[in-house]
């Protein structure tokens, strides 16, 4: 196991030395230079624009420039917004926690449906039941996002007023920020209310977000516990007078787990770019929001940030996924 | 269906004895046909395609003409609506018919020109990384790999950062972040048949590597492609889509689906069909592509075939 981990490690190194060529190249290709975007409309004599670019650094040879900026990397050093001039892993360490939250909730919601859905298709195969759930699973799947969540916001917040069309918790509660997660912060806030209006806030984004993991999830389910079903040691269990919930519930979907952990990690992807829509419909103050207003304030090193976080997060939950593998199916551990 | 009748029919007439066996596009042709669902689907992307594809000469108006006294109309159905307008008026006065029509040749267009765009350079980079598995494989794959870590819609994001926003900037960064899948898909497809008897013999028989690479090897390819890139078609919809409603693809005033919703989002309580119509032929198109493309993967790869 260790032996595999370390060299999975191993490979991950020239794809994240290849992530921050691209975000540092990015930075250099954009039009027009950062003093220029940072002095905004106001003029600029020559002078005051080279003494700027050389503060920043950027009169350095490129080379230099990366290596400062690798530097700065390993020390946690995003470098600095254009616009509000603060510390750009400041930013991202206090809009994180949104973001998590609601991929978290989305991912945990679309597990939940996605298998109970999968698991009830399979069972019973060719029934009204199946063909509904795999009919929905495909419209979900096929569902864009951002129409999605219009269409929710129209229904369940403009028609119905259930839910709130933006943000995360009502002005009125005075949530003071521990963890960030606002489910959690909500709680701990002395009037009952608070959470109610946290979860009620939460709820449409995290089933925008849900819908075609949910989707793809259920599909996936489905057809890996079919062919498990079929298999031989799953007649033995059978045989041996265990009860059908329990061959399907333990033997059967302890081994048709792993496609579908894959599917659930190729997801990751798709759930962050899902964040960057579902965020900008919802206002949900995150990662993804902030990084589609940067890119609309040209604040670059934002930009650069943002992809870079999601790029190695985006690596990293792979990794995880795949060492996950190993503990579902212990035969899969020597192989590799 | 089709293909049991048939076989049927043959049996009964005699006449019909000697006609050839389908070949293994053909039998592909004919399991793509006997499900219902993909040929349904089929029928209903055609629709979309050829209204698109005649958008100019169908469409009532003029989608970018603004009726100034005729803003936000509802459908002709609905109370106060006007039979001029079939589908309404968007929050400009632009007939929500026309526009939806003229979208279609953009959103379905960019999705084509995309899959096209990162299909040809995709199965070139896969075909010569499998030719070349010293040192062009592994440089193209760690690219690829780069170019993987980021989903599909935040690498299309990066590149518009540096391109700027507009229709032909929306085709190349879609296409640049599909081209991973591409590549991979190819060069593993084409490294399974490298190790075949036939490419062995055909190589022993003299052929050049241009004439294993594109006659002898890529056709046995083509069956995972051709299930991707209809895959990638109704992807490459969606994140055009995706983008021109964030502000980052198409400009308005061009109608594109996407750009369409994102400047109906504030009228969602006053009209609600100009956001619920755009996206709707959105989800159409996407589904059916979806479909077709399930499918075409029934149909051609046995080996992925759903369980039934």
């Amino acid at each position: 196991m260790l032996h595999f981990l370390l060299k999975r490690l191993a490979t991950l190194v020239p794809t994240l030395f290849g992530v921050t060529l691209v975000a540092f190249g990015l930075i250099r290709l954009v039009p027009g230079d950062p003093v220029a975007i940072m002095m905004g409309e106001r003029a600029l004599d020559a002078q005051t624009h080279a003494r700027l670019m050389h503060e920043l650094g950027l009169d350095e040879p490129l080379w230099r420039q990366y290596l400062h900026y690798l530097g700065g990397l390993v020390h946690g050093d995003l470098g600095q917004s254009l616009v509000s001039h603060e510390s750009v892993s400041h930013e991202f360490l206090a809009l994180f926690p949104a973001t998590a939250e609601l991929a978290l909730v989305a991912l945990a919601v679309a597990i939940v449906i996605g298998m109970a859905l999968g698991i009830a298709a399979a069972l019973r195969r060719g029934s009204w039941l199946d063909q509904g759930v795999m009919g929905l699973a495909t419209v979900g799947y096929s569902m864009p996002v951002f129409w999605w969540g219009l269409i929710l916001i129209m229904t369940f917040s403009v028609g119905l007023g259930w839910t709130p069309v933006s943000g995360r918790v009502a002005v009125e509660y005075d949530i003071q920020r521990l963890t960030g997660f606002m489910l959690i912060d909500a709680a701990l806030h002395p009037e009952p209310g608070a959470w109610w209006s946290a979860l009620r806030h939460l709820l449409l984004p995290a089933a925008v977000l849900a819908t075609a993991n949910a989707a793809v999830i259920a599909r996936m389910t489905r057809s890996s516990l079919l062919e498990v079903l079929r298999e031989d040691y799953m007649r033995s269990a059978r045989a041996r007078g265990l009860s059908p919930t329990r061959v399907v519930l333990v033997h059967g979907l302890r081994n048709a787990l792993i496609p579908v952990i894959t599917v659930i990690g190729l997801r990751v992807g798709s759930l962050l770019a899902g964040a960057v829509l579902t965020e900008t419909i919802f206002s949900w103050p995150g990662i993804g929001k902030w990084l589609i207003d940067a890119i609309a304030r040209r604040d670059y090193p934002v930009v650069q940030a943002g992809i870079l976080i999601s790029a190695c997060s985006f690596i990293v939950i792979n990794l995880v996924v795949d060492l996950l593998y190993g503990v579902v199916n212990p035969r899969i551990r020597g192989s590799r | 269906m089709t293909g049991a009748t048939r076989s049927s029919e043959a049996m009964e007439e005699p006449a019909d004895r000697l006609r050839p066996m389908p070949g293994p596009w053909g039998e592909a042709a004919q399991a793509f046909a006997a499900n219902r669902g993909a040929l349904v689907a089929f029928l209903v992307f055609a629709a979309l395609a050829l209204a698109a594809l005649f958008a100019p000469w169908i469409a009532p108006h003029d989608p970018v003409h603004q009726y100034r006294l005729q803003m936000l109309l509802p459908p002709a159905w609905m109370a106060g609506g006007d039979a001029r307008f079939l589908l309404g008026t968007d929050e400009l006065g632009r007939d929500l018919l026309s526009r939806l029509l003229h979208g279609g040749r953009v959103s379905l267009g960019i999705g084509l020109a995309s899959v096209v765009m990162s299909l040809l350079p995709g199965v070139l980079l896969g075909l010569l990384a499998a030719f070349h598995p010293r040192w062009l494989s592994p440089a193209v794959m760690r690219v690829m790999d780069v170019m993987l870590a980021l989903p599909g819609l935040l690498l299309a994001i990066c590149v518009i950062t540096v391109l700027g926003p507009g229709l032909m900037n929306t085709v190349i960064a879609i296409a640049i972040g599909s081209l991973p899948e591409y590549v991979r898909l190819t060069r593993a497809a084409a490294l399974a048949e490298l190790g075949k008897d036939y490419v062995t013999a055909t190589r022993v028989a003299g052929a050049s590597t241009l004439r294993l690479m594109f006659s002898a090897v890529l056709p046995n390819c083509l069956a995972p492609l051709i299930v991707q890139a209809s895959l990638g078609f109704s992807s490459a919809i969606l994140e055009a889509a995706g983008l021109g409603f964030l502000g980052l693809g198409v400009q308005a005033p061009t109608p594109e689906w996407g750009t369409m919703l994102s400047s109906a989002r504030d009228y969602i309580v006053r009209a609600p069909w100009v956001v619920t119509l755009p996206g709707l032929a959105i989800l159409a198109s996407v589904l059916s592509v979806n479909l077709i493309g399930d499918g075409l993967r029934d149909a051609l790869d046995p080996r992925l075939k759903r369980v039934a």
